[in-house]
């Protein structure tokens, strides 16, 4: 038997819990740099299940927290990224980029504002250090200070997330979807996620975070997910992976993301990518973020090129994998317009073998976010 | 009397009568997770050692199955395709994956016994 997956764990960074995963029988696989758990003894089809169902217990401390400060902060943020950081209420969460010159995606980003001049900036692990570097390159001439957040950052995810937190006495159940605040000193918590379902991700000291993790597992409505299902509940709900569905080759308009930039925001146009992502919304995408549905059980799987039933190129696959809540395989790709309406019938060459699909309307499952 | 062999992919081989039954070790099944697809050969095919005869994809990954020896093919488990569930509940049991009758039983003798599989997988 030979298998695609390279589970190499050698010189990768651990995680501050890690521990704890070890106790918990966890499976560990390199993403991103870090020794993460890919599943626990419960499975990867379980863990995802039990997500939408009930709650479940996620350690994403790999993903990198920055604290910007100061009265440019907002003037830091609003040229950084294609967002109006001055406009942005106090409390307020809002999915955004880091473009290049090109509007090419480098990361994509939670900001909340946390004060008159303090914004949160969740980050992904691969390219925390890119961030921060470009962060504070940008950051040259603007009156702040960009502090690289030493936490574990937790999430729990789930319909039972929110009664979870209220019942371990934790503040902030109250928040509305994409709002967050600081609920103790060195704590950050936000009503987000990346499962489609509703939930909370906590920022905070390890010392605090073991007493919070054993508090959460006692109650039995909450298991702890790994990286494994953690991707394919967000495949389901159709959100990005950078580095796979969105990257610095391609642009928001052709990732189908241009809702997270709101039209006041382009018409200043007073961010880095803004020249390039105005000609590209004038001229419109050259290709379209779809869905897809393989008609069999076989999944397909990333970098799988689609062709059409002439053989022609037309595509590539970006994540795939099998949908536990969809109860099919589900998969997410780039595709010619022409090609991009729902129902459209393409394949996807798999080791010489085609396998056919159609194309599929996202999120394969529901969002059940919080809206307030 | 049927006699089990092993390899170093991970593959189980139980022969009677000439026969080979084969499927993936516990060890395989567990180290693969969850598993939501299963392609068979066909019936009939000629495989050589070494050659991938079945597909077996996880949540997250495609692996192959090789023939742990020359035969050709005479039956396959459709129970496994229909529910890949059952390889992860039953490995070396009702999670089998195909049979073939051996071309040189004398292959047999490069495969590995279960102690030297256990080495192995430590």
């Amino acid at each position: 038997m030979g298998a695609d997956e390279n589970n190499n764990t050698e010189n990768l960074k651990s995680l501050p819990l890690e521990d704890l995963h070890k106790a918990a029988n966890a499976r560990f696989g390199g993403f991103a740099g870090w020794s993460m758990p890919i599943t626990y003894p419960l499975g990867v089809m379980k863990e995802h299940l039990h997500t939408r169902e009930l709650a479940g217990l996620f350690d994403i401390s790999h993903m990198q927290l920055f604290d910007v400060s100061g009265a440019g902060a907002a003037a830091l943020l609003s040229r950084a990224c294609p967002l109006d950081a001055a406009s942005l209420p106090v409390g307020q969460s809002k999915y955004t980029f880091f473009l290049d010159e090109k509007a090419g995606i480098l990361d994509d980003l939670i900001v909340t504002r946390l004060g008159e001049d303090r914004f949160m900036v969740v980050a992904n692990a691969g390219n925390a250090a890119a961030d921060e570097a470009h962060l504070r390159a940008v950051a040259k001439g603007y009156d702040c200070r960009i502090d690289a957040l030493d936490r574990v950052f937790l999430a729990i995810q789930g319909p039972e997330a929110a009664d979870v937190l209220h019942t371990a006495g934790l503040a902030g159940t109250e928040l509305p979807f994409m709002n967050g605040f600081e609920p103790r000193p060195g704590w950050f918590m936000s009503r987000s996620g990346y499962t489609g379902e509703d939930g909370f991700e906590i920022g905070l000291p390890e010392a605090d975070a073991r007493e919070l993790v054993t508090t959460l597992l006692a109650d039995e409505r909450v298991e702890w997910v790994g990286l494994a299902a953690r991707d394919s509940l967000r495949l389901e709900a159709g959100l990005c992976l950078h580095g796979h569905d969105i990257t610095p080759e391609i642009d928001p308009v052709d990732a189908g993301l241009t809702w997270a930039i709101p039209k006041p925001v382009r018409e200043k146009a007073g961010f880095i990518g803004a020249k390039a992502l105005l000609d590209k919304i004038t001229k419109g995408p050259t290709r379209k973020r779809v869905g897809l549905k393989p008609d069999s059980r076989q999944p397909v799987r990333s970098d799988s090129i689609l062709v059409d039933i002439n053989g022609n190129a037309v595509g590539v696959v970006t994540s795939g994998g099998f949908g536990p809540s969809a109860g099919f395989p589900v998969a997410m790709g780039y595709i010619g317009k022409d090609f991009a309406p729902i129902g459209s019938h393409v394949f996807a060459e798999v080791r010489g073998n085609r396998i056919a699909l159609h194309v599929h309307s996202l999120p394969f499952t529901p969002h059940r976010y919080h809206k307030g | 009397m049927a006699s089990t062999y092993f390899t170093e992919d991970h593959e189980w081989v139980r022969v009677e009568d000439g026969v080979a039954t084969v499927g993936i070790t516990d060890h395989a099944q567990d180290q693969l997770g969850d598993l939501v697809f299963v392609q068979l050969p066909e019936i009939g095919q000629s495989l050589s050692k070494g050659d991938p005869a079945v597909v077996v994809e996880s949540v997250k990954a495609a692996s192959d199955v090789y023939a742990p020896v020359d035969g050709e093919v005479t039956e396959v488990n459709e129970a496994a395709a229909t529910d890949p569930a059952l390889v992860n509940s039953s490995a070396t049991g009702d999670g089998w994956l195909w049979k073939m009758k051996l071309s040189d039983t004398n292959q047999l003798a490069g495969l590995l016994d279960e102690a030297g599989y256990n080495a192995i997988i430590g």
